[in-house]
């Protein structure tokens, strides 16, 4: 058996080998790229720099005049890390009543929960910018920033739910015989209980909203209040004569969080994937 | 035990006595949620409609009934990028799909360490969606670009491909199918549930590796791949990001995904009536693709229970 076995999973090692290579050289050309002067990149013959140009970091850094990249990363990281605090926050406060309480109209309010959750988000768009217009909010991090702690990301409320509910309610249970409020039980005993899941939502949300090219577009357009993806692509547009080293360097710097998330949270990562079937 | 017994008597008394107290406290949960759903979702869905009866910009809007969804099927653009988007989504979920479903297989119950295999493979889902991403992917098959390199190797001319009306759309299909890995990894979280000793009754009875996959595994994941399908078939249809950073839409329009062409329309043109009508019309499209999906689901996904009920 295992002999007819052998030259199988031999070939199999083979070919996911070749498609995985294949995969994630883009990847690794990009890398190496922003090491590279222009007429070097784009010769297949060289994958390796023949001479390392670390100032193609530095001249990325500085290419948008007036601004450096600095501004662009502390910009996301603001929008990012606000979002990521603000799902947590309203996802874990909101699935508590559906996961744990008794109340009227609860079925309805869930069914309008799992409704939003397949609602495809375009249909909202211009009327989400005609409100945000005439609150004054247009071009500043708001609209960014405001609506994830509302828990308008049906998804994580939905997680949240269902992990809640997978907690033995004894332990609840106990804590209002202690005497415990909701509020109490929610905080010292589902919380703690929730790490997974929290994790999980605090993972997606500031991939998400790192990634979230679209909204960013929409309502920042100042330069000075421009998030890294706009600073890219203000860069490739603008740059008459592109100095690819410098812009594909940025562009592997902003790669760089997401890839940290993932390599320090994997575990949870490749749960959280798993588990909920988001991206 | 009787200790126990009072301790569910009082928990279960408690409620019953404090039920409006415990409403209250319900609703104050509830609250950023309620109002981020009237005020983010409901109202905004509300106003979307009444907009697509009218012709507004930013200051003025003017009712005009039907007009915009009229109209809107002598206009060749819109057309045009709902044949685009359509074909966009066709070719690309199930293509995505496909290959996550081979590549988890191959991964699967294999002698060696997945572990670094679905990291490399999870990695352009992890940056799949970033403008670093589409900036490659326009250097790749720009004029000078790698796969011209690769190209000249073999003495083929090259061509700038994203430039290409019969090329364009493919290329964005391929950077879709290219981000595989999410998929996939929910794919083999679904394939560790299916029972090993399905697997095993069935070489016994002498049932080949194609025949095990098609009566066994494809059957029990098929809730996944539903789940999948219409996940990816929702999200598809609103693509954008692509279509504007790397092709702009172009060329000649060949690359005018529904959600791009809406977005001229609402923020450059400042036609936010029609371009709401487009939206609405995107919505129902969707929505009948979905609605599909779901009733044609009921011949093709089993569900355990129904298998241990001898369905």
């Amino acid at each position: 058996m295992s002999e007819r076995r052998a030259p199988l999973a031999a070939f199999k090692h083979l070919l996911l080998t070749a498609l995985s290579l294949a995969m994630i050289y883009p990847v690794i050309w990009l890398f190496l790229g922003s090491f590279k002067a222009n007429n070097e990149i784009f010769a297949i013959t060289n994958l390796w720099p023949s001479q390392i140009l670390w100032h193609n970091y530095a001249d990325g850094w500085t290419a948008v005049p007036g601004y450096s990249f600095a501004d662009f990363f502390m910009n996301s990281l603001t929008v990012s890390f606000l979002a990521v605090a603000g799902s947590i926050i309203s996802c874990t406060v909101v699935a508590f009543p559906f996961a744990r309480m008794h109340f009227p109209l609860k079925g309805l309010w869930f069914s309008l929960l799992l409704g939003t959750l397949m609602l495809p988000a375009q249909v909202l768009l211009i009327p989400r910018y005609v409100m945000f217009s005439d609150l004054g909010w247009v071009n500043s991090f708001l609209p960014l920033i405001v609506p994830s702690f509302l828990a308008t990301n049906a998804f994580f409320v939905y997680l949240m739910i269902q992990f809640m509910r997978g907690i033995p309610r004894e332990l609840d249970e106990a804590a209002i015989v202690d005497g415990c409020g909701p509020f109490r039980t929610l905080l010292l005993i589902l919380v703690p209980n929730c790490k997974p899941v929290i994790y999980t939502v605090a993972i997606f949300s500031f991939l998400w909203s790192w990634d979230d090219y679209f909204e960013q577009l929409l309502y920042l357009n100042e330069v000075r209040k421009f998030t890294v993806p706009l600073a890219l692509q203000m860069f490739v547009d603008n740059a008459a004569q592109i100095r690819w080293g410098a812009l594909f360097a940025m562009s592997i710097l902003s790669i760089v969080p997401p890839m940290l998330v993932f390599f320090f949270a994997q575990k949870h990562f490749v749960e959280g994937v798993a588990t909920s079937g988001i991206k | 035990m009787i200790a126990f017994m009072q301790q569910i008597a009082i928990i279960k008394k408690k409620p019953t006595g404090n039920r409006s107290r415990q409403t209250v406290a319900a609703y104050l949960f509830l609250l950023p949620w309620l109002v981020g759903f009237f005020g983010y979702t409901c109202w905004p869905f509300i106003h979307s409609f009444y907009l697509s009866l009218t012709q507004s910009t930013l200051s003025e809007t003017v009712f005009i009934g039907l007009d915009n969804y009229v109209n809107m099927f002598s206009d060749g653009r819109f057309l045009k990028s709902l044949e685009v988007t359509t074909k966009y989504v066709f070719l690309s979920v199930p293509l995505k799909l496909a290959m996550a479903l081979f590549v988890a297989m191959l991964l699967y119950r294999s002698s060696f360490s997945m572990t670094v295999y679905r990291t490399l493979f999870y990695l352009p889902s992890l940056i799949g969606g970033s403008i670093a991403v589409a900036v490659m992917w326009r250097q790749i098959f720009g004029i000078d670009g790698l796969w011209n390199s690769l190209l000249a190797l073999f003495g083929i001319p090259g061509k700038a491909w994203l430039g290409q009306p019969d090329y364009a759309l493919y290329l964005l299909v391929l950077l879709v199918v290219w981000q595989f890995g999410s998929s996939m990894v929910i794919f083999l979280a679904g394939l560790k549930n299916v029972p090993a000793d399905m697997y095993e009754a069935a070489m016994i009875d002498g049932a080949g590796a194609v025949k095990r996959f098609l009566r066994i595994t494809l059957p029990l994941i098929s809730p996944i791949i539903l789940f999948n399908l219409i996940l990816q078939t929702i999200g598809s249809f609103q693509v954008f990001t692509q279509g504007y950073v790397i092709t702009k839409g172009g060329p000649m329009d060949e690359t005018l995904f529904a959600v791009l062409y809406i977005y001229e329309l609402a923020f450059k043109q400042q036609k936010m009536g029609y371009a709401s009508a487009i939206s609405w019309m995107l919505l129902v499209v969707i929505a009948v693709v979905t609605a599909v999906l779901f009733f044609t689901s009921k011949r093709w996904v089993y569900y355990e229970n129904e298998i241990q009920r001898g369905r």
